[in-house]
């Protein structure tokens, strides 16, 4: 397309047709000030604050939406300017119960920012009244301080009374996740954001992936917060606290430290979590690996019915099932193809049910004692976790998830400065992880961990052999749909680990593997109605999905803000920690496979493991009764 | 004596629509925009853009289909000329929709009706089967839920595609990106009428009539403090004065020009012109009598847009209840009076909803409180600091 020539703020710049002038001005280094704008969603045009002057023109224009014209004459900055924009901040001051002491969102909040950005002393046109909204749970404590929209223990709360209708939620929810749980009701000064019929969010199809409260910029949506039940738990002398920390928030919680995106911690974060009274602090990468081996090894069992057995009950493609709300989702909305996902846990529900049997049983304590945290890059993660079916150890596997977000604070709370803190490593018996754990974190990840070893099982050649470095790149990157074939042309001696399944490999030569990977759940949307169709994602034989954009690197708990170049960044530092990983492929993990001679004995897919690492789901279609 | 009901004489009354269109069909689509930018003619919904013009940008569209879209949706208080176009001459109006699908190539009309109109529903269609004997042009009505904003053009095209009414950011604007993102030629129903007409009887006649920049003629709809209200056509470049002794509003002190959401001008400028560069017209005239307190009128104008505002963009969300509540405050002697900070704040939010706000409703919004306060700063009950 051809280049526009125009002026803004009396410096001259060409950019290309269809440029907005808020991107035009960021390329000359001018900030224009915006709030309901955000990288990630569709223009809105609603929150008027990034209105610029344009010469000839008889009204401001919102420049986050207004294209680029030859010629162009644009003042950013002018007294007309800048009292529409500090009128706009005190109109939504007279909207917004600010009360950022109180606030979650206190010191992360855009509003705020700008408030102070604009110098606002006074409320020019008022403030609001607390009000006070009835909880639908019925409880006597979320009534004044703590409103509530729905009930107390969901996953995502929602405080209306903070909310200035930017739309971000409805956007993320609508447009970028395409499952449309948020829209608006009502009108004028009545406008309100609201799930269908003003239903609580555990009544409607919400699948609590939180990329909502990811984007808000105050602090009307936010997770639920379970930092003080962990405090709790660590102060119990009776209670012995772990916690397994997930790959991707180490990735990404430096953020809240005031740290670029893309500078892990995760060795500082161990240090940090010891400090603050936890037992014991595991890798969530070793049940990545144990995933990789299960879910594996049940795609092998999968692919040989369906091709050898010619058994129509195993379904293919076969489908991860790590992401929770993925799970949810596929739950509400494709109910009809269950049978597709894999039986495998995600491995936060796998390493809850390990460390309540098998490390009680080692440790010799009390599995009724354990306190079972997890850190997770996700807000559905908690609602995972409160599964009535994730009691396999006899207990809930896993007592608490909590978000990036949330230790970030538990840190800050113990006075730590996590980027200064000394390094230390992970505890025993899970301590050793591999690279393919840590790519779980990253759309691809799942899927490039499992080629590495399904490979490398059934051809007995190395995986570097085809791939240099075992870096699987058609499966990486952030293109919302991949899709990739992988050609065996020999195969090997069945190794031990699976020599119970099948006899030999010699179904498989010649034929070629292929996959594909969708990231968020509108991609994910995509590739199910095309298997419906019939189309060519249903001869996958394997595909990876998440819920989140970019992969659990995205996720809904992870710092705030998100944009498309964060989380390159983060995606960054996951892969590079990849790399400096000895050990990279999941079935040569070190305990992993200790804990199949010592623990899990039939082998993956046994019947141990099936009683502790693989589930079942539920089909809840789009109307919930 | 009021007389209610009154309606002038309309030139459509007169129009031949079969020759209208037979001439039209003839021209061919240049012929078409020829004649329509020859005489003139300006938009009747309020913004008053030429028309030809927008049939000009039409024609330039490489897209398929192309839609014509009536605005019916008739919302702005005070106003009803639509409501007689339609009752007594329908044809003239479609017969309008069916040339300007000539002349942009467009095979397809809309026309979408507000909610409260839905009683003419079996009348419109007689006339549209009617028009279509002889112009074959298909137009399928459609129907609001009853949202002032739906009348602004990007609200009505998402109120069409069964989205919540709300105006879309412009560019693009309905003629490149309309329904269902095809472009899109919306106009007024008395617009398409006047299209009609000026096929009939030239672009020459029409241009004759009114001023250089405001050619032709106008309807209004005029209500209020006068004897005679009622369906008025005027040339345009009309007096007020002179359309008070029409309707026998003599006396008014003041006079609502185009609506709620147009210009309050006092009697001292009574010798304005009715005409887009002076008083700009709208649809509707609203006669206030020298009993009437503006304070009211200011206050039921913005009673109706904190209703109406479609509670998008924050401009028109907030700013019309803060200004809603200073009218009720000025009215019950709780405000200090005209020359304190209170009003300088307010002004200023004015401006900024005047500037600021997305579209049309919330840029217009603060106008008559705006006008009302500066013109009629007496009727203030004063709290004191004064």
């Amino acid at each position: 397309m051809a280049d526009i020539k125009l002026t803004i703020d009396k410096q001259e710049i060409s950019v290309p047709e269809g440029t907005t002038i808020l991107k035009a001005a960021e390329k000359l280094g001018i900030k224009i000030p915006t709030l309901c704008y955000h990288e990630d969603l569709c223009i809105s045009g609603s929150c008027r604050m990034c209105v610029v002057e344009i010469e000839g023109m008889r009204t401001l224009q919102a420049s986050c939406a207004y294209p680029v014209a030859a010629g162009m004459v644009v003042h950013t900055n002018t007294t007309k300017v800048r009292n529409a924009r500090t009128n706009i901040l005190q109109l939504m001051l007279s909207e917004h119960y600010g009360d950022c002491y109180t606030c979650k969102k206190n010191m992360n909040c855009e509003l705020q920012t700008l408030a102070g950005q604009y110098g606002i002393d006074v409320f020019k046109f008022g403030r609001p009244e607390k009000k006070v909204e009835k909880c639908t749970c019925g409880c006597d404590e979320h009534s004044e301080d703590n409103r509530h929209f729905g009930d107390c223990d969901a996953p995502i709360q929602f405080d209306r009374d903070k909310c200035i209708l930017c739309e971000r939620c409805v956007r993320s929810c609508t447009q970028f996740q395409d499952i449309g749980v948020l829209g608006k009701e009502g009108r004028s000064n009545e406008t309100k954001i609201t799930s269908f019929d003003d239903l609580p969010f555990d009544e409607v199809n919400c699948i609590n992936c939180g990329q909502c409260a990811n984007r808000c910029p105050t602090g009307a949506l936010t997770e639920r917060d379970d930092t003080d039940a962990v405090w709790k738990a660590i102060e119990d002398p009776k209670k012995h606290v772990v916690i397994q920390t997930a790959p991707a928030p180490r990735a990404g919680i430096g953020e809240c430290f005031g740290l670029e995106p893309g500078n892990p911690l995760t060795f500082q974060m161990n240090t940090a979590i010891r400090n603050m009274g936890f037992d014991k602090v595991f890798d969530t990468n070793f049940t990545a690996d144990l995933t990789i081996i299960e879910e594996g090894t049940e795609l092998i069992i999968r692919l040989y019915k369906a091709l050898v057995e010619k058994d129509a009950t195993a379904k293919l493609p076969q489908f991860t099932s790590c992401s929770p709300g993925w799970i949810k989702y596929i739950e509400h909305f494709y109910p009809d193809m269950l049978d597709h996902l894999s039986s495998a846990k995600s491995p936060q529900q796998m390493f809850g049910a390990v460390i309540k049997t098998y490390y009680a049983k080692k440790f010799d304590i009390d599995p009724a004692n354990i306190v079972s945290v997890a850190l997770m890059p996700c807000t559905a993660k908690k609602f995972e976790c409160d599964r009535p079916e994730m009691r396999d150890s006899g207990f809930k596997d896993v007592d608490y998830g909590l978000t990036t977000r949330e230790l970030a604070k538990m840190i800050k709370e113990q006075g730590m400065d996590l980027p200064k803190l000394p390094k230390s490593d992970f505890d025993d018996p899970f301590g050793s992880a591999t690279g393919s754990g840590v790519i779980f974190a990253a759309t691809g990840g799942v899927m490039e961990a499992a080629i590495r070893t399904v490979y490398e099982l059934v051809t007995g050649d190395k995986i570097e052999s085809l791939f240099d470095k075992a870096n699987i790149i058609a499966v990486r990157g952030f293109e919302g749909v991949k899709y990739a074939e992988l050609p065996i042309t020999k195969v090997g001696p069945v190794p031990e680990i699976v020599a119970h399944l099948v006899p030999n490999w010699d179904w498989l030569k010649g034929a070629t593997l292929k996959v594909a990977i969708a990231h968020g759940t509108a991609n994910a949307k995509k590739i199910l109605e095309d298997i419906k169709a019939g189309g060519k994602f249903s001869e996958c034989h394997f595909i990876e999905f998440m819920a989140c954009p970019g992969g659990c690197l995205g996720g809904g708990g992870q710092p705030i803000p998100t944009s498309p170049e964060i989380r390159r960044k983060r995606a960054k530092a996951i892969y590079d920690e990849d790399m400096a990983y000895n050990v990279r492929k999941s079935h040569e993990n070190p305990a992993v496979l200790e804990l199949y001679t010592k623990f899990l004995t039939e082998g993956p897919c046994g019947h141990k493991s099936h009683e502790l690492l693989h589930t079942s789901y539920t089909p809840r279609g789009k109307y919930i009764k | 004596m009021i007389e209610s009901n009154y309606v002038s004489e309309l030139t459509f009354a007169g129009v031949d629509s079969k020759a209208g269109f037979e001439k039209a069909k003839q021209s061919g689509s240049k012929g078409i925009i020829d004649e329509i930018t020859a005489s003139g003619l300006r938009g009747c919904g309020g913004a008053g853009f030429p028309t030809g013009l927008k049939l000009t940008f039409m024609t330039k569209e490489q897209a398929d289909p192309k839609y014509v879209i009536c605005n019916a949706d008739e919302g702005e208080p005070g106003t009803f000329k639509d409501r007689e176009i339609l009752t007594n001459h329908p044809e003239v109006v479609f017969t309008g929709m069916a040339i300007a699908g000539n002349a942009i190539s467009a095979q397809k009309g809309i026309f979408y009706i507000r909610a409260e109109y839905e009683y003419m529903k079996k009348h419109l269609e007689e006339a549209i089967a009617k028009c279509k004997e002889f112009t074959g042009f298909d137009i399928e009505i459609r129907s609001g839920a009853g949202a002032y904003v739906c009348g602004e053009e990007t609200a009505l095209i998402e109120s069409l595609e069964g989205k919540r009414g709300e105006p879309r950011n412009r560019p693009p604007f309905p003629i490149q990106n309309g329904y269902l993102g095809k472009p899109s030629e919306v106009n007024n129903v008395e617009t398409f009428a006047w299209m009609t007409t000026i096929m009939t009887k030239g672009a020459k006649w029409f241009k004759d009539a009114g001023t250089e920049q405001s050619p032709g003629y106008k309807i209004f709809s005029i209500s209020g403090d006068c004897n005679r209200p009622g369906v008025y056509e005027f040339p345009m470049g009309t007096t007020i004065n002179e359309m008070l002794k029409a309707v026998d509003g003599m006396g008014a002190k003041a006079v609502q020009m185009g609506g709620a959401s147009g210009q309050t001008v006092p009697a001292s400028q009574f010798d304005r012109k009715i005409a887009f560069e002076d008083a700009p017209p709208g649809g509707s005239i609203m006669v206030f009598g020298p009993k009437r307190n503006m304070l009211d009128v200011a206050e039921n104008f913005l009673e109706f847009f904190v209703e109406e505002s479609c509670g998008q963009c924050t401009p028109c969300r907030k700013g019309n209840v803060q200004l809603l509540e200073a009218v009720r405050k000025m009215k019950a002697g709780k405000c200090c009076g005209a020359d304190c900070e209170c009003l300088d704040k307010l002004y200023s939010l004015a401006e900024t909803m005047r500037l600021a706000s997305k579209c049309g409703l919330g840029q217009t919004s603060s106008n008559a409180f705006v006008a009302i306060t500066e013109h009629f700063a007496d009727e203030i009950k004063c709290g004191g600091k004064k």
